[in-house]
């Protein structure tokens, strides 16, 4: 299943935050989505996930999600949302619950999400137990539960420090690899954004239009920590993005 | 830096985080107990201004060995139970609804507000018309009065769930009653349980109120009786009964709040 954001521009009463956004995301990708702070990236997710509606423009899924696909546009979280009140376990099978899934049927799913995301050992842990990189992983299981078409990911690594992002990336290379799922990736980090994005999208400063799109052709696997390929995307993105973010930050001041 | 010019950084983290410490509220109140009985003894109080506590004692003893005590307390206890439970019940679902419902937050908000200074107790007249002078205003009195904090606690707490959670809920196509019942429940349970410590304190308080107006029997009737007659031994007696339940149903709450809140930080 294929999505396609037709024309979406909107406004916040008269406060443009984006114009004009014509945007494919092919099955089996990972689309990132760069851009300064407030060029209404999070806005376009909540709109890409059914959660608000763009005042102009659609956006359009193309083709039938999978077969077993329980959820086929789901979120993970900047900050986890994660039940507080229940375990790992119990997290995982509250998406299930209400697709009837239960007993014998919805411990196959959990144990195997659990395994993929190497949870195993916590299933009975509550979040408060969890360090923000598990935490982030168990939202990752809870995804995957749902068997989704695609899955959008707000910021999902910046609450955590950089080893366990560097960690939790490899974790998400690792997944994809054995399995190529479809993504929509919001992040302020280019270094996240050439290590996962198949294609790279840079929006302009607010209101939020695409500058660039720029596509990554080495394999996800062969990605490695400080590639030079990866160096000089990076770098070429930063250029992009300097004047942008420049022009935003001084933006803020008289807003 | 020469050795002489160095010395240890002085401790300023610390305090503000009181835990419950074991027995020495027992002992607040067995010293409090000494005392007067200690100043009722030797005489500095007057056995006018205050009874003697061993004879207070004496006074809950003699009224166990009657049997009156079950007799007072066995109506009392089943208006307080049957008078919170409706009055809460119904707090803690309007108060749901509230949190949840634009037109019912606006129509009822202020309603409610305009409910919660009235003193119960006025209307006491106005519920013997409505349900009767026996049981019924009774269970009236304490429903009513235990509602009003309770709505008030629990639409707050409902107001106070993460709505990242909510979005989540949403997100993963949960449907609106299981939203209700595993996010917005949960998430309000604590706001809830604090209110209900309230609530029921309150419900204590018009439990005695309510069986001032005729009831043969109930801890309120006794203390009224004892008070009327100066009775001071009986008076207190009967107060030590409503600090006692004040006390177990406080207790009654913690229990609740230690099996259902473990997931608190
Ligand atoms: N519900 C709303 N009402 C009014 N304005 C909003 C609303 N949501 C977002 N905005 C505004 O829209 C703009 C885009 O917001 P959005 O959160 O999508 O940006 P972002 O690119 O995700 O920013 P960040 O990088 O800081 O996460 C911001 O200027 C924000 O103030
Ligand atoms: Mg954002």
């Amino acid at each position: 299943m294929d999505i396609r954001l037709d024309g979406i521009g909107h406004a916040y009463d008269d406060f443009e935050v984006m114009r004009d956004i014509d945007l494919e995301i092919p099955t089996g990708q990972i689309v990132c989505i760069v851009g300064p702070s407030g060029c209404g990236k999070s806005t376009l997710l909540r709109f890409i996930g059914g959660l608000e509606q763009p005042k102009k423009g659609r956006v359009l899924q193309v083709g039938a999600p999978p077969a077993g696909c329980l959820n086929p546009l789901t979120y993970i979280f900047q900050d986890f949302a994660l039940l507080p009140w229940r375990t790992v376990w119990g997290n995982i099978s509250l998406v299930l619950e209400d697709h009837g899934i239960r007993g014998a049927a919805a411990k196959d799913i959990i144990d195997d999400v659990l395994a993929r995301t190497k949870l195993s050992d916590f299933a009975e842990a509550l979040p408060k137990q969890l360090s923000g990189g598990m935490k982030q992983r168990v939202a990752i299981a809870r995804a995957l539960a749902v068997k989704p078409a695609v899955m959008l990911m707000d910021e999902p690594l910046s609450a955590l420090d950089s080893q366990t992002r560097e960690l939790l990336m490899d974790d998400l290379v690792d997944l994809w690899t054995r399995q190529p799922f479809t993504a929509v990736y919001v992040t302020h980090n280019l270094a996240e954004a050439v290590r996962l994005g198949h294609k790279v999208v840079v929006l302009s400063r607010r209101p939020g239009q695409i500058r660039e799109v720029v596509t990554i052709d080495k394999p996800l696997a062969a990605r490695e920590f400080s590639d030079p390929d990866l160096d000089r995307y990076q770098k070429d993105l930063w250029h992009l993005m300097r004047e942008e973010a420049r022009a935003a930050d001084a933006e803020l001041i008289h807003v | 830096m020469s050795e002489s010019s160095a010395k240890p950084v002085s401790f300023r983290g610390g305090g503000f985080a009181p835990r419950s410490v074991r027995w020495i509220g027992v002992t607040v109140f067995v010293a409090l107990i000494l005392i007067a009985e200690w100043g009722t003894r030797s005489g500095w109080i007057s056995a006018l201004t205050l009874p003697k506590p061993s004879d207070v004692l004496d006074t809950f003893r003699e009224l166990y060995e009657s049997g009156l005590l079950f007799k007072h307390l066995g109506p009392s206890l089943s208006r307080l139970i049957v008078g919170a439970a409706i009055g809460a019940s119904v707090g803690i679902s309007v108060g749901v609804l509230i949190g949840l419902f634009s037109y019912i937050r606006s129509g009822l908000v202020p309603l409610v507000a305009a409910i919660f200074p009235i003193p119960k107790i006025a209307l006491l007249p106005l519920f013997v018309i409505w349900f009767g002078i026996g049981e019924g205003s009774k269970y009236a009195l304490i429903a009513f009065g235990t509602f009003t904090p309770t709505v008030v606690a629990t639409y707050g707490a409902v107001d106070n769930v993460d709505r990242t959670l909510i979005r989540m809920g949403q997100s993963f196509g949960l449907s609106w009653w299981s939203i209700v019942r595993k996010i917005v429940l949960p998430g309000a349970m604590p706001g809830i349980l604090s209110g209900l410590r309230i609530s029921l304190a309150i419900a204590i308080i018009l439990l005695v109120a309510a069986e001032m107006l005729g009831a043969q029997y109930g801890i309120g009737a006794y203390i009224l009786e004892a008070g009327s007659l100066y009775d001071l031994e009986r008076l207190f007696a009967g107060v030590l009964i409503l600090s006692l339940l004040g006390v177990i149903v406080s207790a009654v709450i913690g229990l609740i709040e230690r099996r259902l809140l473990r997931w608190r930080i």
